[in-house]
């Protein structure tokens, strides 16, 4: 049935880029780099006063979001102008998709410039970079993982709270596994639920998901989740959660019994601070030591090194506002102070390597963290990031396994290889070209 | 046998109304023709078909005989997920049939009087105003793992149950949730066809010391039997059709382990990879399975009638 033909889609653009339109349609998944926008970029006056930005935000959950964009980039070109996209964005678990295709400007045709981009994170360069050696995109962030834990659960359980005699306890998953059962023996929990430590063990897989025919592997080390996370739940070192569900997101809070989390650099000040908080910000509370466990936090290392995310920016061919787009990737990704301002206002990890040296030997601290230099962390687990095994169907897989492996954990399939089976059947609904 | 010959009238001028006929029911074929039947003939055609985009590649259409019905039929998944539509909608029929008999009996007794009933009526209906989306929200929300149930259930001192975790759960309250926003509808449904029944073969069978119980299984449900028909008709359809609440209740996944997975969400599951040639020849399977049960329950609606009908033939 797949002796087909693959026909790709060859889109020949009249114009790759031009100047002049009046509206700025900018396609995204969630509001993270609308604010970054609005406060880095609207804010300082650099939208020209006659054109409008129009966002168009779609859910990321069960691929809607590229979805949505690959019926908006397949109409591109017989789009009016001002409803042409001219700025969209992708994440790592799916780059892969967009960066080779005809529809992703490549910097050079933007004007950036090497010169420009040389104090990004290579890894963030590469992912972006297509076949032919162009890169075609370019991202404000670096996402090094980290292990974040609860300092008063630390103290009651392990007597100290220190990163440094913690991440001695979690240096491997032996260790890890030797904590959770202390974690137990009080009370508390090791993990929150079941996909908490799967990017840890996704992201040091030995080969991509899918070879070159299209065939699916599943990595040795996906199987030692499942057989890790199996064995949490069993002995209930875990709160049996998924992840975004609204009681994982309870076990970060003031009630949680969990003792850490595994987040990456957007996770800890986008997500896990939100989380922390007792009276929410919409409510009136304050990012600040006493409401909530606001200051309870710290982070290692952890037992292996990860990344979890990131999000790029990449130029729509056929945009009609190639200079404001390049204006944007400019100062929003490639303008070091801009970078560091971030960091320091917002505690997330930008994409400059100078910079976010220079804060890491500096004393820059975390009041959320109690005091720590998390940049410090995240500076060196940063140029550890290997992005080579990443694909084009990547979040699909992702969330079918983690939903197989779900019913592994409840109970509901007896073995592992039923859940597998599950999986198959899922992606080839997915993906019909993929086969196993 | 002498033909008697009719003196054949003579064709008078008149004005043919019949054309106007036709104009006024146009529209509704135009646009049957256009919106229903067109795209039934092309979901037949692109059954023949390997047809779907992966991303922003095509991938044909490339003509494959039978291979999409091949796929489907050999696989077990199609029986499964018939299966699985075929227990939510049982759990939720019974019940259903059931609850509204009796009330439709009771709203309907005039020895009960009933006050109130036309409030009573009102209420019961009204789940069925909900959207099945916000529905199935509201039952999640309420059963989730630190929903209000839970809560109750820690408060009081039990174990907290992970309803939407095991299948039973989910399975069932999926049902509860059809049973819930129907039972109001079948029940007035059954009320109309109660009251159609002679009110003087109810007097007649009192008046010969029949007890309740004999009067409902030996006049009402009897002389019910079309309308009882009907509805069980109906709502196997609905329930083959079965989409919204199970949809949104597992978030699109059937899951725990497929087992929530209707006929109707795996069809979506092919139309939301944009695969036209599976989920065309799925269309047609299920397409072919309505038109036999609808076949079976007509005869069987239907099938007094015919009898009468010969009997009265024989005659």
């Amino acid at each position: 049935m797949l002796a087909a033909l693959l026909l790709v889609t060859s889109a020949v653009f009249a114009q790759d880029a031009t100047d002049g339109g009046k509206v700025l349609n900018i396609a995204a998944w969630n509001e993270e780099f609308q604010s970054r926008f609005n406060d880095y970029f609207a804010a300082a006056g650099l939208v020209p006063e006659d054109v409008t930005v129009n966002w168009l935000i779609t859910p990321n959950q069960d691929n809607a979001y590229q979805n949505k964009l690959d019926e908006m980039l397949l109409a591109q070109e017989s789009a009016a102008p001002d409803d042409k996209v001219d700025l969209f964005l992708i994440e790592a678990d799916y780059a892969l998709k967009y960066v080779d295709t005809p529809y992703a400007l490549d910097l050079a045709t933007i004007g950036l410039t090497e010169e420009d981009l040389a104090d990004q994170y290579q890894y963030t360069r590469d992912i972006v970079t297509d076949s032919n050696g162009v890169q075609r995109g370019t991202s404000w962030q670096a996402t090094p993982g980290l292990f974040v834990y609860r300092r008063s659960i630390a103290k009651d359980v392990l007597g100290t709270d220190d990163p440094d005699e913690i991440q001695a306890l979690l240096s491997d998953w032996d260790k890890f596994d030797g904590v959770a059962e202390k974690m137990a023996e009080k009370g508390y929990k090791m993990l929150s639920g079941y996909d908490d430590a799967y990017r840890v063990f996704a992201n040091n897989i030995s080969a991509p998901w899918v070879d070159e025919s299209g065939k699916i592997t599943v990595d040795p080390n996906l199987l030692r989740w499942a057989e890790q996370t199996k064995e949490y739940t069993d002995k209930g070192y875990n709160n049996r959660t998924s992840l975004w569900s609204s009681e994982w997101a309870a076990d970060q809070g003031p009630e949680g019994k969990v003792f850490g989390f595994f987040y990456s650099t957007w996770g800890i000040n986008f997500t896990l601070l939100g989380n922390s908080l007792a009276t929410p910000v919409a409510e009136g509370g304050k990012e600040e030591v006493g409401n909530g466990i606001y200051g309870d936090w710290a982070v290692v290392l952890g037992p292996e090194s990860w990344y979890w995310g990131g999000t790029w920016i990449v130029g729509a061919t056929g945009t009609d506002n190639v200079s404001l787009v390049k204006d944007i990737m400019k100062k929003l990704t490639a303008d070091a102070e801009t970078m560091k301002q971030i960091t320091i206002d917002t505690q997330d990890y930008t994409n400059t390597v100078s910079g976010m040296n220079e804060l890491a030997n500096s004393d820059f601290k975390s009041d959320f963290l109690g005091g720590q230099n998390h940049i410090a962390l995240f500076a060196e687990a940063a140029p550890k990031i290997d992005m080579s095994n990443v694909g084009p169907y990547d979040q699909g897989l992702t969330e079918e396994f983690q939903a197989a492996f779900k019913d592994y954990f409840d109970g509901n399939t007896a073995t592992v290889e039923e859940a597998l089976e599950n999986f198959y059947t899922a992606i080839s609904e997915k993906y019909p070209n993929l086969t196993y | 046998m002498g033909a008697i010959v009719f003196p054949k009238k003579k064709k008078r001028n008149s004005i043919s109304y019949a054309k106007w006929g036709y104009i006024f029911i146009a529209p509704f074929f135009i646009v049957y023709a256009i919106f229903s039947l067109y795209p039934l003939l092309t979901t037949f055609y692109y059954s023949f078909f390997e047809h779907y985009r992966v991303g922003l590649t095509q991938v044909g259409p490339n003509f494959v005989g039978f291979d999409n019905y091949n796929a489907l039929l050999t696989g077990a998944d199609l029986l499964k997920y018939a299966g699985n539509t075929a227990i939510i909608w049982l759990a939720g029929f019974i019940p259903q049939i059931l609850i509204s008999l009796l009330l439709a009996v009771w709203f309907t007794d005039l020895r009960l009087r009933l006050r109130a009933t036309s409030f009573f009526k009102t209420v019961i209906y009204m789940p069925n105003l909900i959207m099945a989306a916000a529905f199935s929200m509201l039952i999640w929300t309420l059963f989730s793992d630190n929903g209000p149930v839970n809560q109750v259930l820690a408060a009081s001192g039990n174990q907290p149950i992970r309803f939407l975790a095991s299948i039973t759960g989910t399975r069932g309250l999926i049902a509860l949730i059809n049973f819930l926003m129907w039972f109001g509808n079948t029940t007035i449904m059954l009320m109309a066809g109660v009251m159609g029944i002679d009110s003087t073969l109810f007097e007649a069978a009192e008046i010969d010391g029949a007890s309740s119980w004999q009067i409902f299984t030996k006049i009402t449900i009897p002389l019910l039997r079309p309308i009882l028909v009907y509805v069980l008709m109906t709502s196997m359809i609905g329930g083959i059709q079965m989409f919204d609440v199970p949809q949104i209740f597992t978030n699109g996944t059937g899951n725990p382990a497929r087992t929530s997975m209707t006929l109707i969400m795996y069809l979506n599951k092919h139309l939301y990879s944009k695969n036209y040639g599976l989920a065309g020849a799925l269309s047609v399977i299920l397409f072919i399975i309505t038109a036999i049960i609808s076949f079976f329950v007509y005869r069987s609606l239907t099938a007094e009638s015919r009898e009468r009908k010969k009997a009265q033939k024989g005659i």
